[in-house]
């Protein structure tokens, strides 16, 4: 039977289960997971693109209705990251099956590549179904498609583990919820989602700059047309910093046990 | 490590000075020896609340120990955590499931989740086992309580563990099913696997288990062989069946301190089997003095449960 010592250094096993489990999932419910944001963009374009973007002039040289698209991908990837990726952890401790991850041979690392990797993939594919959705409403450009797809990595990355964390924090399906709905949305909207920040009076220009999805929808939309409200070098710096801030909060759960371990 | 090829082998379990301290200052379990042997099943037996479940929540990674360390076949749960896991399987208390999964597809995520090669054949012997295999394509939510125990039990043998852990495993099942449980277990440990279950009924570590520990107030006060602790802290009941029934017991048998049951149709007698004078002839002269007939007699050894609340009542009175 069991042989001792079977289990490698890198527990890729492990983490291919949970990657497919998760995914599983996903497929199981495809329709609804893609067809929602496919609807939802669909509406945002006819009201924005077509009703109202049609009486508003270009920003940047770009159409309203080009320009919004990459603060709409956004707006989904960073909502469904992080609600995936919380929903990923927090079910199996609401079910009690948590039990498995913390008593399996897998480290802390293997368990975040696992759960983390699938709602990234998830996110992902959502982000490209929305910009191929978009491509029928308004004409696209990607200046830079290998920063745009690196910057739709990376995002997607970051803000899974952010809902990883959240996942482990939850004690309740409502606090779940709480930090997407309350504070997501939000800033996502007031980060220049839908308008570029130059165009704010001075003062809430300056406020925000300390919203770090401003930094996030600027360099992703740099990649598309070239522009951004910020340099790219500083929207890069800003993801790359938030990655590892959730990676030393995640570091630390693990190390601690917080939520987990008693 | 070299010291690992000095540890007899015959012990796949190796616990010492254990312990489990809360934040809140609770001591849930005091500094706990054990050895396990190999291909022994070994029912721990307490209360609710006595530390069973903490004990083995510590054994296999669930909590963090305040102190101590456990090898599983020599491998350190902390600093060889993967070998160490990879030979265990744990069946919780709780009934736990991917409720919207099958139990094909659970068992064989367990597998993987050890580390353990995709194994299709394995998976449906496991199910077959466990009379789970007609159910392999249903949703693990529309199974009954007892099926989705079983699921849990597959998940848990999916990476075949050398050492099974069973908490509470017939908590809440039929009297078939517990009956089929233990033929599962007894099947377990023909396989080699060494079986550790929790149980607050006695009738089951009677049933199955070669030796027994019973833990009380987070403390182990008592590991021994079964058949021995029932011959060394055991006493017998002798049953009369008795020709005509008894409206009262007779005041020249009150020296016996005998139960009168059935509507006076039998007669109980508990003595002590180690003791020099057991009572049992001078009984039968006088049942025979006073003209009381029995078509039938026999003893009975006392039960594990009579033994237990000896043990704790005992153990109780020492701590006060």
């Amino acid at each position: 039977m069991n042989a001792a010592g079977a289990v490698p250094a890198f527990n890729a096993r492990a983490v291919w289960a949970i990657y497919r489990f998760e995914l599983a999932r996903f497929l199981r419910t495809v329709g609804q997971s893609l067809l929602t944001p496919v609807i939802t963009t669909s509406l945002y374009f006819v009201v924005f693109g077509a009703a109202i973007g049609s009486r508003m002039g270009e920003i940047d040289g770009v159409s309203y209705g080009a320009f919004i698209v990459p603060g709409l991908i956004m707006l989904s990837v960073l909502t469904e990251s992080i609600n995936n990726a919380a929903f990923g952890i927090y079910f199996p401790r609401w079910t009690g099956t948590s039990y498995e991850l913390l008593s399996a041979p897998i480290s802390p690392f293997e368990i975040v590549c696992g759960y983390v990797g699938a709602a990234a993939t998830k996110s992902i594919i959502l982000g490209l179904v929305i910009l191929a959705t978009a491509g029928l409403f308004v004409p696209l450009q990607i200046q830079h498609p290998l920063w745009m797809f690196g910057f739709l990595v990376l995002t997607a990355l970051s803000f899974c583990l952010f809902g990883f964390i959240i996942g482990i924090w939850a004690q309740s399906w409502e606090q779940l919820q709480v930090i997407p709905m309350l504070v997501i949305t939000p800033l996502t909207f007031l980060g220049g989602a839908f308008y570029s920040i130059n165009m704010l009076p001075g003062v809430w220009k300056t406020v925000a700059l300390f919203n770090p999805i401003v930094y996030l929808v600027s360099g992703f939309r740099w990649a598309f047309y070239g522009n951004a409200d910020v340099a790219v070098g500083i929207s890069l710096a800003a993801t790359f910093g938030f990655f590892a801030v959730c990676l030393g909060v995640v570091w630390w759960i693990f190390r601690t046990g917080y939520r987990l371990k008693q | 490590m070299a010291n690992d090829y000095l540890l007899p082998m015959t012990h796949i379990l190796e616990i010492r000075q254990l312990s489990k301290t809360y934040a809140s200052g609770l001591q849930a379990l005091k500094p706990v020896d054990l050895d396990i042997r190999r291909g022994e099943i070994f029912a721990l037996l307490g209360p609710n609340g006595a530390g069973k479940t903490t004990l083995i929540s510590l054994v296999c990674g669930l909590l963090r120990p305040s102190g101590g360390s456990v090898r599983v076949d020599g491998h350190d749960i902390q600093r060889d955590y993967r070998t160490a896991r990879s030979l265990i399987g744990l069946v919780p208390q709780e009934l736990a499931t991917e409720m919207f999964e099958t139990p094909m597809a659970a068992a064989a995520f367990s597998r993987g989740l050890f580390g353990r090669p995709p194994d299709p054949a394995l998976v449906e012997r496991v199910l077959r086992g466990l009379t789970l295999w007609d159910k392999r394509k249903d949703r693990i939510q529309t199974l009954s309580g007892g099926m989705k125990r079983r699921v849990m039990i597959a998940k848990a043998l999916a990476h075949e563990p050398r050492l099974l852990f069973l908490d509470e495993p017939t908590a809440g099942v039929d009297v078939e099913l517990r009956r089929d449980m233990w033929a599962l277990v007894r099947g377990l440990r023909d396989d080699g696997v060494t079986i550790i279950l929790t149980t607050h009924y006695i009738e089951e570590a009677e049933e199955m288990a070669d030796r027994i520990g019973v833990i009380h107030k987070g403390e182990l006060i008592l590991v021994e062989e079964k058949s021995r602790l029932m011959a060394q802290l055991g006493s017998k009941t002798l049953t009369l069946q008795l020709q005509d029934p008894l409206a009262a017991l007779p005041a020249e048998l009150s020296p016996w301190l005998l139960k009168l049951k059935d509507d006076g149709h039998v007669l109980e007698y508990r003595f002590d089997i180690h003791a020099q004078e057991n009572g049992i002839p001078a009984l039968l002269r006088r049942l025979h003095e006073l003209g009381i007939g029995f078509r039938d007699l026999n003893t009975e050894q006392s039960s594990l449960e009579d033994i237990f609340v000896s043990l704790t009542g005992k153990h109780s009175q020492v701590a006060a």
